[in-house]
């Protein structure tokens, strides 16, 4: 395990197909880093499930080579690839104790007997359930049992650990708590973990970086706070976060900004990400947080008037929807500070935002 | 920790009634209404199973018909001295002839003939002579003379120690032929003339055919369980099917088959003779005999290992194979240590199943056993069909219904009843 800088995962054009008619993985490349923590995050049917049980063998690549340590895994056997697997429902074997299950890994690997009881015994520790080594999974709540499954994986000290959907049958406090325990683990430990999720909070917190998958194409592949403030392209802006949509017809663009005429009327000041041409469609993607209410006269590039239709009171800020720009669908986000104004139900305001926070991307669809 | 106080408080509902007391009556409405959800079942059990089943084993010890016959009789008997040398007074002799009179105005002595003949052959033509000669007997000198007269068996004391001995409401004979044991002339148990001895080594068949059958089918059906718990389920479903399918076709047909198939001038036979694998005169005998009854049945009651096997292997998620393997076991140690082990349930399910219905089974063996393969069913059925010895046959139904709950309960002990899972 020689420190390098190499990629601990490669994947190279890989293509995966199940019928032999529909491509569910189209030509994916992607590195995966020594120590990281990746996340994939996509939609349902997205094709996550199916790269995860690539490298860990299940399923065979129909094109392309997957490479572990710089070692193509294309025709190694599931049990030589060692690699530790977190599944989605946890697969405890429920006939044995929750030391049996640590010591599984390790009897098959033909540890000595003093060594696995010191890995289960330390393993047992690192998931804060030492009293528990006696017990069935049966008799473990989900959460324990979860954590069985993450200390299983990391028993015997694999380089990389897969995790599909690890939380996904946790509610929602026990899945905040397990996301930062695995966290903390991963840090603790410098494991490589390749996860799958599609709640993208889950994915926002726990990763280094997000490979976000649609239609078996990585749409993006960044860290959380890129991903979120400049995404790529107009379904990553709509999958990650709260996201203002605006489509328009291109009038004026240079490789910074363009001018969109946005279908329900106003010429809008965007910042140029991903955009054809002028005279081709483009989305605008505007994040709720960003939009400034009652803008001082001139200080922004867009001001546009803005008709109050629904306000939902959330806390610590409030949620509007306005009409804007013949859009019926636009949120706005106002804190809930003591400087802030109150808006009124079926009044007009002003609103306005900078040309950098509107990023003009492909018109998808 | 807690407040006493407050612990010592009863709770109540609303209305102030105590929340125990609600609570019971509660439970109490709904315990009313599943009892009556049961009822017509639990009648229909009642007739046709737990009646028919007490019958039985009451007929297994019941010896009515001999004291009933022989109201006379029975009573002096109680006073006659039977360790002794001497025959029954006069007054026995006496009350026989008048009890056999009786019997013969009523044909009844017939079926007292019959029962005493179960215990001692020649019994039924002694009582049948007597009751033809004794009608015309009027007042004689001595009784036991003219018995005598009529049929000498009366001079021998072992008779009437006999009739003596199964002259009570009950008796034990019918228990102790089931297991190849006898009364003695001179009172003592001991076990039959050797060449009487069937019972013990047919119980003895029947487990060890069963047990190999229940082998048998585990082996044939655990990989089929398998393959139909992986396949996907439109395949599985069709498969399935087919294992239903020897369901659709009468036990009868099903053996018949196997006879055409097994039998010396069998398909299976010529076949052989065909390939020249065997001589046309060293045909395999492979009916009408052991391998008959273990063939069949193995095929017969495969599917009732198949079916509980292949639902309890169908809840076992492929992901615990799949987590068995990225730990690096291989498919092998994945199998045995993995899989089998939850398994368990529906082998146990299975072989219970099987092994339950092979040790009571009657129609294939009777087909295909000949007399090397038949089971203890065969001859319970010959006693109550044939030699209407219906004593003996609860006797012996009685010992195969204990044996069954003795291997249930050492089941229970082994693999624990709440392991069972039939679907
Ligand atoms: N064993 C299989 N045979 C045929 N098609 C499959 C198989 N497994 C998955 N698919 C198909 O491949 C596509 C991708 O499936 P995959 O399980 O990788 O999705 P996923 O991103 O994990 O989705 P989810 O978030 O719902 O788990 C889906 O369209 C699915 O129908
Ligand atoms: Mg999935």
């Amino acid at each position: 395990m020689a420190e390098n800088n190499d990629p601990l995962v490669r994947f190279v054009d890989i293509q995966k197909s199940y019928d032999g008619e529909i491509l569910v993985i189209k030509d994916l490349n992607m590195d995966v880093t020594r120590g990281e923590f990746l996340t994939m995050l996509g939609p349902s049917g997205s094709g996550k499930t199916t790269c995860l049980m690539m490298v860990a063998g299940f399923e065979p690549a129909t094109h392309g080579e997957i490479y572990l340590n710089g070692q193509p895994i294309n025709n190694v056997p599931p049990h030589k690839r060692g690699i530790g697997m977190v599944f989605q429902n946890y697969a405890l074997f429920p006939h044995m104790t929750v030391s049996e299950n640590l010591a599984f890994p390790l009897e098959v690997r033909k540890m000595n007997k003093d060594e696995c009881k010191r890995r289960i015994k330390r393993a047992l520790e690192m998931v804060q359930l030492a009293e528990f080594g006696n017990r069935r999974p049966a008799q473990l709540s989900g959460g324990q049992q979860q954590r069985v499954a993450v200390a299983r994986a990391l028993v015997f000290d694999p380089d990389l650990v897969l995790m599909d959907e690890p939380l996904g049958a946790l509610d929602k406090n026990l899945r905040e708590q397990m996301q930062f325990e695995i966290k903390h683990i991963h840090e603790e430990l410098g494991v490589t973990v390749i996860y799958v999720t599609h709640d993208q909070t889950e994915a926002l917190t726990m990763s280094n970086r997000i490979a976000v998958f649609d239609d078996g194409i990585i749409q993006q592949l960044a860290p959380p706070d890129i991903l979120y403030e400049k995404p790529d392209n107009a379904f990553v802006a709509q999958f990650i976060g709260e996201n203002n949509r605006l489509l328009g017809t291109i009038m004026e663009a240079d490789d910074v900004s363009c001018k969109v005429e946005v279908d329900g009327g106003g010429l809008i000041h965007a910042k140029s990400v991903n955009i054809a041409g002028i005279g081709e469609r483009a989305t605008l993607s505007l994040r709720p947080e960003r939009v400034i209410i009652q803008p001082p006269e001139g200080s922004l590039p867009n001001i546009f008037d803005a008709r109050v239709k629904e306000l939902i009171y959330l806390g610590d800020h409030i949620r509007t929807r306005v009409n804007v720009c013949g859009h019926d669908d636009f949120v706005v986000k106002i804190p809930n500070s003591a400087t802030q104004a109150v808006l009124q139900k079926n009044t007009t305001v002003k609103i306005g935002w900078e040309m950098e926070d509107c990023r003009a991307l492909d018109p998808s669809d | 920790m807690t407040n006493p106080d407050t612990t010592q408080e009863i709770l109540t509902t609303a209305d102030g009634v105590p929340l125990k007391v609600s609570l019971k009556r509660a439970l109490r409405r709904k315990k009313r209404n599943s009892l009556l959800l049961v009822a017509p079942l639990f009648l229909f059990i009642l007739l046709t199973f737990l009646l028919p089943i007490t019958d039985m084993l009451l007929r297994s010890v019941d010896n009515k018909i001999v004291p009933d016959l022989l109201p006379r009789t029975a009573p002096l008997l109680a006073g006659w001295d039977e360790t002794g040398q001497e025959l029954p007074g006069e007054d026995i002799y006496h009350a026989m002839v008048e009890d056999i009179n009786e019997g013969a105005a009523t044909k009844t002595i017939l079926r007292l003939g019959r029962r005493l003949n179960f215990e001692r052959a020649g019994m039924s033509s002694v009582f049948r002579k007597t009751a033809r000669k004794v009608k015309g007997l009027q007042q004689p000198d001595s009784y036991q003379a003219e018995m005598l007269k009529i049929d000498q068996h009366w001079g021998d004391i072992n008779i009437w120690r006999l009739i003596k001995r199964e002259s009570g409401a009950f008796t034990k004979s019918h228990f102790l032929s089931a297991i190849d044991r006898q009364t003695n002339d001179d009172g003592t148990i001991g076990p039959k003339p050797e060449y009487k001895q069937i019972y013990i080594k047919l119980f003895g068949r029947t487990l060890a055919l069963s047990l190999l059958i229940t082998v048998l089918t585990i082996l044939l059906g655990y990989p089929i369980s398998y393959l139909l718990a992986t396949l996907p389920t439109k395949t599985s479903n069709l498969l399935i099917i087919l294992v239903l399918l020897p369901f659709w076709t009468s036990l009868l047909v099903r053996t018949s088959a196997w006879i055409a198939l097994l039998q010396k001038e069998g398909v299976i036979n010529d076949l052989l003779v065909a390939v020249g694998l065997i001589a046309n005169d060293h045909r395999l005998a492979m009916i009408h005999n052991q391998i008959g009854t273990v063939v069949a049945m193995t095929h017969i009651l495969l599917p009732f290992m198949v079916l509980p096997l292949f639902s309890v292997m169908k809840t076992i998620p492929p992901s615990y194979m799949r987590a068995a393997r990225s730990l690096g076991a291989t498919r092998f140690t994945a199998f045995v240590r993995i899989y089998v082990p939850n398994s368990i349930p529906g082998i146990g399910a299975g072989a219970i199943l099987v092994f339950i219905m092979a040790i009571g089974y009657y129609i294939t063996p009777e087909l295909v056993g000949g007399t090397s393969g038949t089971f203890i069913s065969n001859m319970i059925a010959y006693h109550i069909q044939g030699s209407l010895n219906w004593g003996l046959g609860a006797a012996l139904g009685t010992l195969l219904l204990l044996l069954v709950l003795a291997l249930y309960i050492l089941y229970d002990k082994i693999v624990g009843i709440d392991n069972l899972k039939l679907g």
